[in-house]
């Protein structure tokens, strides 16, 4: 093994899974939010609702075609990269990645056919279900790659036979607590990032005064949405606190940068972590804040990272940040969301047009905090990779250069920077053009298996 | 249950072979031509197919590494360089295919990009193929090569036989799918190709005499297997009697035959090993817990669902394309 393929390999690891994430996050939201528009439609006939739908529909296919095309070097790159990870716990993230693929493969392939091309062909409640089918398919695959890495988290349900994990319990592997407030913490990022995107839309359409009715419909959904979602998903995260703090005390350390333990424990809001000198420069911190939020307590005893030798240790600097960055986009989203619900309440939203700056430019909050959440978890595993069974230094591939893996990077990087590029392009010049009435173009021309054909109607949507 | 899933894991990796390679090779023949009528016709007779050919890859990966998780791990990685080639390759082609039809002024790189893509893909599995046959080293059930061994005058020449063959496949699609110039030009293409690919097949063959590949005892040892070249001849037959007389489904069928010899004689001069002549089917799979997770869920069901859902979406896209439609 070398450590500069080993240094090569995460990098390329993160770049690629980050990379990755972005799409399933901003779909899976879609996904769920172009459902309850539809049902909307059905309910009230209001042809707002379906103009808008039939917009965001187009949008999400070019996501979801990225998020595709990406998805797959993933379910290879544990083979390539990470082969003595795939050979010894094969057995168990095999299965599950194949459920993966297999049951949200099955919903999206088929149903989102019905949902690009069959507006005219299948009757509306049929319609409405396809809808809600792809929504399903696109939680489902969260659902087990969320059950996949919280084994990776916490492992549960197996035994080591020749140093091979075998699950012997399959339905602990599923049940795992962790799954549990994971997978919702991170499904509730997913929603809040779909509002987000929703909002900040309508609030550039209300800016440039164009779309009306439509771009009031998305402001004022999608901060509604977020307004309930966030708070929700705070209390998530404190839920997902809590499991890091029971079962993965060094990571719980190093996200609270304490060194030392402490007995009424204070908790550091902001510092420079010093691993070298295990101490923080410039503290800001609260006394006995930290026992509360740890233990629900004023007086519990809370572990610092000098009680593990360095060896056993994770990466400081990055987990400590990271989560600082995903509760401070959490909060200043709460912030946004109730505002803007509270004004568009009293009907004063349209006319803030500060206000609706702020919601507009608030669109990347949401994917900074999943991003940086991912961070936290993944950083703050090392130096495992299944914690406490295997380390990231056994579990790459053992003849791996560091040529080959600088190559590969960079093959990586250079496809994925081209292809983001492009397809942003096409995606902001889809929000650009905005939604249209006319009623040509209510039949995107894009082929049930060719998510990326929405792309193509972008001539005639773009005058 | 182990007989099961390497049923399923052959029928899918046939799946991807015969699908994917049509949308390959008609991706190559892309390149041949400049004439943008014709470009049109051959997109237009793999562009609503391809995605969904392309999942059937992610089906057999995940299916290989669930249920035979040492032979993913040993394969993958010993095929680093030409896994993430073929992966850059897919990815490239696949946005290509997509936003040729945005591009204006940048349309010149998505051409490239997608004939680029196609062939690179085409190429790295058919040095998969060729390393795998050949033999790679291991010990103890462990890779003992380095990143480069897969690579080898051998292996190359089983990666350009591919991409003739795929070719050749993609250039029956469009006699199938196309009319008036696409399909002519595809007419006249086969029986060049066919002799490519017969002329590889056949220096293949002597250097693999030459180099005394374990892979040919195998034959000796199994003269049942001198049947299936004899089917595969009359498949040859069949494609050509089908270009003489322009009998558009003809030749797809024949060769479609023609490749599924071929797989099955690797299949068979293969087993029981999956990776020969060293891991054998049973070593390789996984534990039976596993394969019975993944039994009762998605072997029963969802599989079978995958299937008519392929069959179906073939069914919606059947005849031939048509130009005037949608928004080639
Ligand atoms: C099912 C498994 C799985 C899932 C769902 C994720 N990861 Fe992960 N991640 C891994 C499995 C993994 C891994 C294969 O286990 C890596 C490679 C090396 C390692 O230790 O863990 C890893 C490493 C890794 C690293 C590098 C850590 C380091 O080496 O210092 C980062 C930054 C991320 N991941 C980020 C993410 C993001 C943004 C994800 C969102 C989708 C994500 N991970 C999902
Ligand atoms: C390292 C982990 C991951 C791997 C190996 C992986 C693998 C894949 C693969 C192979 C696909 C393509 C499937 C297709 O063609 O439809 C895919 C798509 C998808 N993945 Fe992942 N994935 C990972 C992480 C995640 C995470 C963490 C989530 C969300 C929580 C997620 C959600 C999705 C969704 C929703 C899709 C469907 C396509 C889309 O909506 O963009 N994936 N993934
Ligand atoms: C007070 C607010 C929050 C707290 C206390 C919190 C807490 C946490 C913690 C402790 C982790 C690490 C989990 C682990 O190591 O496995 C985490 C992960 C994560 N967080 Fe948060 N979070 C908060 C807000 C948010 C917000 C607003 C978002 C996104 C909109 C978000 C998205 C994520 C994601 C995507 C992950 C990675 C997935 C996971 O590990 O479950 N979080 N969060």
């Amino acid at each position: 093994m070398d450590t500069t393929a080993l240094m090569l390999s995460r990098l390329q690891f993160a770049f690629t899974v980050s990379f990755h994430i972005i799409f399933p996050s901003f779909t899976i939201g879609l996904a769920a939010w172009l459902t309850v528009l539809e049902a909307l439609y059905l309910i009230t006939g209001r042809p707002t609702y379906r103009c808008v739908f039939d917009f965001w529909l187009k949008i999400f296919g070019i996501a979801f075609g990225m998020g595709v095309v990406s998805g797959i070097v993933l379910a290879f790159e544990f083979g390539t990269n990470w082969s003595e990870l795939s050979r010894l716990s094969g057995p168990i993230q095999g299965p599950l990645l194949s459920y993966e693929t297999f049951t949200a493969f099955m919903l999206e392939a088929s149903f989102f056919g019905v949902l690009l091309f069959g507006k005219n062909r299948v009757k509306p409640g049929l319609y409405l279900f396809s809808t809600a089918m792809v929504a399903l398919g696109t939680t489902l695959s969260a659902f087990w790659i969320m059950v996949n890495n919280s084994w990776m988290q916490y492992p549960v349900g197996y035994t080591i036979q020749n140093g091979v994990y075998v699950p012997d319990d399959w339905l602990k592997i599923i049940f795992s607590p962790v799954v549990w407030v994971r997978f919702p913490h991170m499904l509730l990022a997913a929603y809040v990032t779909g509002a987000f995107c929703v909002a900040a839309t309508g609030a550039w359409y209300s800016l440039r005064g164009m779309c009306r009715a439509e771009a009031r419909v998305m402001l004022r959904m999608g901060l509604f949405l977020a307004a309930i979602l966030v708070p929700v998903q705070l209390l998530f995260g404190h839920l997902v606190g809590d499991y890091v703090h029971r079962y993965q005390p060094i990571k719980f350390a190093a996200i609270e940068a304490r060194w030392h333990d402490e007995q009424l424990a204070s908790e550091v809001l902001l510092a420079w972590p010093d691993a070298a000198h295990e101490k923080n420069d410039y503290a800001i911190s609260v006394p006995v804040l930290g026992s509360l939020i740890s233990s629900m307590t004023l007086d519990s005893k809370e572990v610092g990272l000098a009680d593990f030798p360095r060896s056993e240790r994770s990466p400081i600097v990055i987990p400590f940040f990271a989560f600082r960055v995903m509760v401070g986009c959490g909060l200043l989203m709460l912030l946004v969301a109730w505002g803007g619900t509270l004004l568009s309440l009293k009907e004063r939203l349209l006319q803030r047009r500060a206000l609706l700056w702020t919601v507009f430019l608030c669109f990347p909050l949401p994917f900074i905090a999943t991003l940086t959440g991912w961070f936290t978890a993944e950083v703050g595993r090392q130096p495992w990779t299944v914690y406490g069974v295997l380390r990231t230094a056994d579990a790459i591939t053992p003849f791996l250069t560091p040529r080959a893996a600088a190559g590969s990077l960079l093959v990586f990087c250079v496809t994925y920077v081209f292809i983001f590029a492009f397809g942003t392009f096409y995606i902001y010049r889809l929000l650009k053009g905005g939604p249209t009435e006319d009623p040509l173009h209510t039949l995107p021309a894009a082929s049930p298996s060719r998510p990326l054909s929405a792309a193509a109607d972008l001539p005639s949507t773009v005058k | 249950m182990i007989l099961y899933w390497s049923l399923i894991l052959a029928l899918s990796m046939l799946l991807y072979v015969l699908l994917d390679g049509f949308d390959l090779g008609v991706g190559m023949l892309f390149g041949l031509t400049r004439d943008e009528t014709r470009r049109r016709h051959m997109l237009a007779a793999v562009s609503p197919l391809w995605d969904g050919n392309e999942t059937w890859l992610i089906v057999a990966g995940v299916v290989l590494w669930g249920a035979f998780s040492q032979a993913y791990s040993l394969l993958v990685s010993a095929f680093y360089v030409p896994v993430v080639l073929m992966l850059a390759g897919l990815v490239f082609r696949g946005v290509a295919f997509e936003f040729r039809g945005s591009a204006r002024r940048t349309r010149a790189i998505w051409n490239v990009g997608f004939v680029v893509g196609s062939v690179v893909a085409a190429f790295m599995q058919g040095a998969m193929v060729g390393a795998l046959v050949k033999g790679l080293p291991i010990v103890d059930g462990r890779f003992s090569g380095d990143v480069m061994t897969w690579c080898s005058s051998f292996s190359m020449l089983c990666g350009v036989a591919l991409c003739a063959g795929y070719a050749l496949l993609g250039a029956s699609w469009v006699i199938k799918k196309c009319e008036a110039d696409a399909r002519d030009a595809a007419y006249r293409a086969i029986a060049p190709l066919l002799l490519v690919v017969l002329v590889l097949l056949i220096v293949l063959f002597f250097h693999a005499l030459h180099e005394n590949l374990a892979i040919m005892h195998r034959w000796l040892d199994r003269p049942y297997l001198f049947l299936v070249p004899l089917v595969a001849l009359c498949a040859i037959a069949g494609t050509l009697t089908g270009v003489r007389r322009h009998r558009d489904n003809q030749p797809f069928l024949m060769i479609v035959v023609l490749f599924i010899c071929a797989y099955a004689m690797l299949a068979i001069s293969f087993w029981p090993y999956m990776v020969p002549f060293s891991l054998t089917i049973a070593q390789a799979a996984g534990p039976h817990t596993s394969l019975v997770f993944m039994f009762w869920g998605e072997g029963l069901f969802v599989y079978p669902l995958m299937l008519m859902y392929t069959v179906y979406s073939y069914n919606v896209f059947k005849g031939k394309v048509d130009l005037t439609s949608g928004h080639y």
